[in-house]
């Protein structure tokens, strides 16, 4: 983990009340995909952990969602604003014996550490294909960067406004894989832990108060013992996940 | 040139400065971010005689300039942290700690004292008897003056290092358990404790945390805690451990006036793992803007 100032070099929407973020600054700290950044906001106590979406050896890209206070002061950031991150938070997913064909379930704002994954999978030369599940269009992103990186992308939308009408589980069906990774609300999760055949590994959210593992404020009961989301998580293995 | 050396109960610290108990691990989370040996002592994670998981997440919720969290002494327990949890925190940190301590029941307190003992790092024992977050323990002997004075007793019959009582503001008059803890036989106080608070997400119409109460703490809280370590200077002989929002140099300056002899650093570290580095490294320079050269002449100086 590395505190640092850094400095917002564009910031755009890229869907219903999703922003994308690109910051500069020292990126040493980030060791894998699904890592968190933890943002200190002028007016609010506590830090917002974000998930990385992407990374290279000076910029990071944050794609996150307004919900609260926190995030809409965020969104109205300018270029070249600064901002204090703690940076390279969290465990992230683990890549290697993972499996050469993984799939990738992310739903809704979960989908963006997915896509630092996928870069990282592509380059370990396996072939990841991408599941994303959204509410409706208006909530689609990411898709046609997940396609251009070479993965082979399905999209599902509750109202079947995009791709398959129906829920990521619907698109998982039939589908040949011999790994999984996802991220997204914890309904989708139960729906994949239903039907999944294979290993894989969820990230968890959970309300953080320093997320670097002091306060104990995240922690969760797994089968081998007590975990901190902001520590040991948030990317948990299937095997150990009680339900 | 200022010193900012204080004793605390006969105990040499290089200065007053205490990383406060829950927001600072076992120590060596922080010493990976800086050398923690530049800190006057750290109070280490509520410990209790058996593990614990503490409460249900959701366990922390944000308020203006603080939080509320309802943890609930989540800790290994006293055996763990003596083979596992103190071995750590000694290979990184050389100066005098203070060993926290939990229980549900008196015997409780006695008993975990009594197994860390021996452990020559402590320095003192700091008995938390002001948790808002557990049931049937913790807060409950620090509101009924009987309770506090017992167990003071039970553990200053089992240890000869100093102990020092931490009390809630939860409580109609500190002072009068400061005065019962005194009598038992306490070396010292430490003060103040979170303040019991409530957050309801409009969303869903309920609590934020799981518990539904929990112990607000940060900057919001500390005019009632310098008020508070003013009405126990006064009340009592003892020297006190005050905390309660310390979040500058300034801060620990201010709270010493009101009659701290050292001071704890609690919630500014969750939001900034480096805020005690920065508090220790500032204060040279806030005694000098302020004309103070020695620390031990200001404490109680606002009487």
């Amino acid at each position: 983990m590395k505190q640092g100032i850094y400095t917002i070099l564009r910031q755009e929407p890229i869907a219903e009340k999703v922003f994308r973020m690109v910051l500069e600054g020292d990126t040493s700290a980030i060791t894998a995909p699904g890592q968190f950044v933890n943002i200190l906001l002028e007016g609010k106590y506590l830090r917002r952990p974000i998930s990385i979406c992407d990374w290279n050896d000076r910029e990071l890209t944050l794609i996150y969602k307004v919900v609260g206070g926190g995030t809409e002061q965020m969104s109205r950031m300018q270029p070249g604003a600064c901002l204090d991150l703690l940076v390279g938070l969290g465990n992230g997913y683990r890549t290697e014996g993972c499996g050469a064909r993984p799939l990738l379930i992310g739903g809704g704002v979960g989908v963006p550490p997915l896509y630092g994954l996928c870069k990282k999978l592509i380059s370990e030369g396996k072939k990841p294909r991408v599941i994303l599940g959204f509410n409706s269009a208006q909530e689609v992103f990411l898709m046609e960067e997940f396609a251009a990186l070479g993965a082979a992308v399905a999209v599902t939308t509750a109202d079947g406004s995009v791709g398959l009408k129906g829920f990521v589980t619907d698109a998982m069906k039939g589908m040949d894989y011999d790994y999984f990774y996802t991220c997204g609300p914890e309904g989708m999760f139960r729906a994949i832990e239903k039907i999944a055949v294979t290993s894989g590994q969820f990230s968890f959210e959970e309300r953080m108060g320093c997320g670097f593992g002091a306060c104990m404020g995240c922690s969760c009961k797994t089968k081998y013992g007590y975990k901190r989301i902001c520590k040991e998580g948030p990317v948990l293995e299937r095997e150990e996940i009680i339900w | 040139m200022v010193t900012t050396k204080v004793r605390l109960c006969g105990v040499e610290m290089k200065n007053p400065v205490i990383p406060a108990s829950g927001t600072f691990g076992y120590g060596y989370e922080f010493a990976a971010l800086y050398d923690i040996n530049i800190l006057g002592s750290l109070s280490f994670k509520g410990t209790t005689l058996e593990p614990r998981f503490g409460n249900p997440t959701p366990r922390i919720a944000e308020c203006p300039a603080g939080l509320l969290n309802a943890v609930g002494l989540q800790n290994p327990g006293v055996e763990q942290v003596i083979a596992e949890e103190l071995p750590k925190l000694k290979s990184c940190f050389s100066g005098p700690v203070m060993a926290n301590v939990s229980g549900f029941s008196v015997e409780d307190y006695r008993a975990t004292v009594a197994r860390l003992d021996a452990e020559e790092e402590i320095a003192w024992f700091e008995v938390n008897i002001s948790c808002p977050n557990v049931h049937g323990g913790g807060m409950s002997f620090g509101t009924d003056p009987k309770a506090a004075a017992a167990v003071t007793a039970a553990v200053r019959a089992v240890t000869r290092k100093p102990v020092i009582m931490k009390l809630t503001p939860n409580v109609a008059d500190i002072a009068e358990i400061a005065k019962a803890c005194a009598g038992a036989g306490a070396d010292g106080l430490s003060l103040i404790n979170t303040l019991l608070g409530m957050r309801i997400d409009l969303r869903t119409g309920k609590p934020v945390l799981a518990n539904k109460m929990g112990g607000f703490s940060g900057p919001a809280v500390f005019p009632v805690a310098l008020r508070m370590v003013y009405q126990v200077y006064e009340a009592v002989d003892l020297p006190i451990v005050g905390m309660g929002g310390v979040s500058s140099a300034e801060d620990v300056i201010e709270m010493m006036l009101a009659g701290a002899t050292a001071v704890e650093v609690g919630a500014a570290n969750l939001r900034d793992p480096f805020a005690a580095k920065k508090i220790v490294e500032l204060l040279p320079a806030a005694m000098e803007k302020y004309g103070i050269t020695d620390l031990n002449k200001i404490i109680g100086g606002a009487h």
